[in-house]
């Protein structure tokens, strides 16, 4: 039998994406979200689709003090577990609510840190594991239209390669996936450029790659590599002044 | 929250196209608030050919909906979601054992749109249309409540839900019944036909055969006119397999996908090449086995290998043609169709005929006869040419397929079917004509 996958977020288009994409290999599949029970008639088309058992619990990343008793709460520990969870706000409300802002922050780096943090202590007990965070290229560079979310990646992607290098010694594995545009509920009504676009299937299958191939740091679609290079590699006096930096 | 966002619209024969709103609604709930503006129709996958699934005012595309809910394996019925594919539940079933009961040619439609359209398949001769194999819908009437629709509650909706081309409301939710089969393979008799006399008394004969369609070859003239190939087929036992598919009866060899993501030029199919492709056919279907095995996907759909097959037909599209003609008249009815198409020169790459069974039903298309469908580049010719097949029908006492038709005119659809006048006054009574409205329920006056 395979291990289960835990997707953290699973409501998120991302995050359904991914656990067709383990489930259509057999996988049986855990998804963990707010007001799960609203998540029925996607658990059961992933089950019966696929011929897996899938399973749905009810989870806060905010809710800091009960993330201990959820994650003890699965037995076996996950194999894998992906978060998914984020949160694009809005960058204007942000700059002046300091409530929405933290709600960014806290949404996108120190919910989705601290509870993978917590399954990679229990797969390290037992010396094997995979856990993936899905971060974004947004914190790669910080720009004025979207600050508040990028900061939070940023630190979330650091948090992931801190904790990979914690772990390299144990068995367990970290990849962090860096999605740039995706068509999604939290991009919808946006004008995105098409081919700089991936569909969540393309984000899926890119995780379910990194997992089966022990990649440390994966980019969805090649040329957001290419892309990111050469935004990083802007003097900032530069940046400050460009089309990109706004 | 989806909102509507203007794209250009079409069917799958890209004739008419015309830009319109659309929304991509994800929940039950978002549909009932975009009804609010009227005019509304629900739009599958786009396979119907012409305007059926373009709105009056605004279309709702439900493919977002697509989840299947429950299967319980002792009576095979699947519970799910209007925006599932055919094929993803041929996908997801048919490793158990599981085949959709009725299929059109191309798996790659909805539920919402098979029902919607009372697709019929290669054996409706036996088993009749989709609807037959639907045992409940969940349907969004005007004012935005569900309604569950069955043969024992809330029957009138339901009968006119299935074959009402959206009309009616919006399919949410159904059960249809699966069927068991024991493999992934078609048991296939070809039976070349000279005529269409052989090809008919070749139909009468196949009559046991679950599955049965012919491929006319619509250039053929004279003594030839309406030369076929009918194919019958079976779903093939595990027992009838060869040796090395015996243990894995739902494994069928992997398939290279050929797919034509640009526009061919008109050119590209002229009367020549077409004639070409016609004749071609008929010599290969002549010396092919009479007997052989055959995977499920290419016996069903074999132009769904070819992705974006519509677009050989060049920038203005093409048109369908499909009618229904009752018994008595299917001879004559079908010699003056095919003689009208052949000296036409139009050609028609795809020209198929079917023997249809019986069927009673509000405003399905199927009736006892045969059916006949051709396809035409879109142009001044092919438009003269319809209206002539159009009044052949007429006088046939035969009937026109809506999933089909871009262009029919009103009166036609009319006279062909008093139905329509009765699906009318029953929509005005309702008050379903001013929720629920496509560019051809405007066209027809429906
Ligand atoms: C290659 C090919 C082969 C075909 N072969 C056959 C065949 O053998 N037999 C046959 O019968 N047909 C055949 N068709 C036609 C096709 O099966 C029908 O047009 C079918 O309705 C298409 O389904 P769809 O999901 O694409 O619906 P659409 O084309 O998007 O919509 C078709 C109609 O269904 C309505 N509809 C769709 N979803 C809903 C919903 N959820 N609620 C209410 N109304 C809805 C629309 O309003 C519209 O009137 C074929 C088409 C192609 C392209
Ligand atoms: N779309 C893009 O262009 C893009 C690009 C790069 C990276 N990403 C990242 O990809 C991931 C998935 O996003 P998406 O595009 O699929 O959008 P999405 O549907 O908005 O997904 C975000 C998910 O995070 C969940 N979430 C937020 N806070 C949570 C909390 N406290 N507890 C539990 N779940 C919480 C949300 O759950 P609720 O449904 O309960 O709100 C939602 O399902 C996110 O991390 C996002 O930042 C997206």
């Amino acid at each position: 039998m395979k291990d289960t996958v835990l997707v953290l977020g699973g409501r998120s288009d991302i995050g359904l994406a991914v656990a067709h994409r383990f489930a259509a290999a057999g996988h049986p599949m855990a998804l963990a979200l707010r007001n799960a029970e609203d998540l029925e008639a996607a658990r059961a088309d992933i089950a019966l689709r696929h011929d897996i058992q899938a399973s749905l619990h009810e989870f806060d990343a905010l809710d800091t003090g009960a993330l201990r008793g959820f994650v003890e709460s699965f037995d076996p520990v996950p194999g894998v577990v992906v978060s998914a969870v984020g949160a694009m706000g809005d960058q204007a409300e942000s700059e002046c609510d300091p409530t929405a802002a933290a709600l960014v922050m806290r949404s996108n780096y120190e919910a989705p840190s601290q509870a993978l943090e917590l399954f990679a202590g229990r797969m390290e007990a037992q010396g094997h594991g995979t856990l993936v965070g899905i971060s974004s290229v947004a914190g790669d560079r910080g720009r004025a239209s979207n600050y508040v979310y990028g900061s939070a990646k940023a630190g979330f992607t650091a948090y992931l390669s801190g904790l990979r290098n914690r772990l390299s010694q144990t068995g367990v594995h970290v990849v962090t996936v860096k999605p740039g545009f995706v068509a999604t509920r939290m991009t919808e009504g946006m004008d995105l450029p098409a081919a700089l676009t991936a569909t969540p299937d393309e984000v899926a299958e890119a995780v379910f790659r990194a997992v089966e191939r022990h990649r440390c740091v994966v980019y969805v679609k090649p040329i957001w590599w290419a892309v990111m290079r050469v935004i990083c590699s802007i003097p900032e006096p530069i940046f400050r002044k460009t089309r990109i930096g706004a | 929250m989806s909102a509507f966002r203007t794209v250009e619209l079409a069917g799958w024969g890209r004739y008419p196209r015309r830009p319109g709103p659309v929304a991509h609604p994800r929940s039950v709930d978002e549909i009932a608030t975009l009804l609010q503006g009227g005019g509304i129709i629900a739009r599958g996958n786009g396979r119907a050919y012409g305007d059926s699934a373009m709105g009056a005012a605004a279309t709702l595309d439900l493919r977002r909906l697509d989840r299947m809910l429950a299967f319980d394996a002792q009576s095979g019925q699947l519970v799910a979601e209007a925006g599932v594919l055919l094929g993803d539940v041929i996908a997801a079933f048919l490793p158990q054992g599981w085949f959709p009961q009725v299929t059109p040619g191309t798996k790659f439609v909805t539920l919402g749109g098979a029902i919607a359209a009372d697709v019929h398949g290669k054996n409706h001769h036996r088993d009749g249309s989709f609807g037959a194999f639907v045992d409940w819908i969940d349907v969004m009437n005007a004012d935005g409540k569900v309604v569950r629709a069955s043969r024992e509650e809330q029957a009138d909706l339901f009968a006119w839900t299935v074959g009402g081309m959206g009309l009616t409301g919006v399919i949410l939710r159904a059960a249809i019944r699966l069927r068991p089969v024991e493999s992934a393979w078609i048991a296939q008799q070809t039976i070349p036909a000279p005529s269409l006399r052989h090809a008919m008394d070749a139909f009468e004969a196949a009559d046991d055969a679950l599955y049965s369609v012919a491929w006319v070859d619509c250039l053929a003239k004279g003594p030839a006119l309406g030369r076929s190939l009918v194919i019958t087929g079976d779903h093939a036992r595990a027992a009838d397999l060869p040796t090395q598919y015996q243990s894995k009866p739902f494994e069928t060899p992997r398939k290279r996908r050929l797919s034509l993501p640009f526009d061919a030029p008109a050119a590209a199919l002229n009367g020549l090449s077409v004639r070409a492709f016609n004749a071609l056919y008929w010599k290969r279907g002549q010396r092919a086995p009479r007997h052989r095995l055959i995977d499920w996907d290419s016996y069903f759909y074999p132009l769904d290998a070819i992705l974006g097959w519509n677009r050989i037909y060049g920038r203005r599209g093409f048109l369908q043609f499909q009618c229904a003609l009752p018994l008595e008249t299917s001879e004559t009815g079908l010699a003056a169709l095919l003689s009208e198409t052949a000296k036409a020169g139009q050609g028609s790459f795809l020209a198929v005929l079917k023997r249809f069974g019986a069927q009673e039903s509000r405003f399905s298309f199927p009736m006892a006869g045969y059916t006949l469908a051709l396809d035409f580049p879109a142009n001044a010719r092919t438009f003269a040419l319809l209206d002539r097949l159009d009044a052949i029908t007429l006088d046939h006492g035969g009937r026109f397929y809506l999933a089909k038709d871009a262009r029919l005119a009103a009166s036609s659809l009319h006279r062909a079917d008093p139905r329509a006048e009765t699906f009318r006054n029953m929509r005005r009574e309702a008050g379903l004509d001013r929720a629920f409205a496509s560019a051809q329920s405007e066209r027809l006056i429906l």
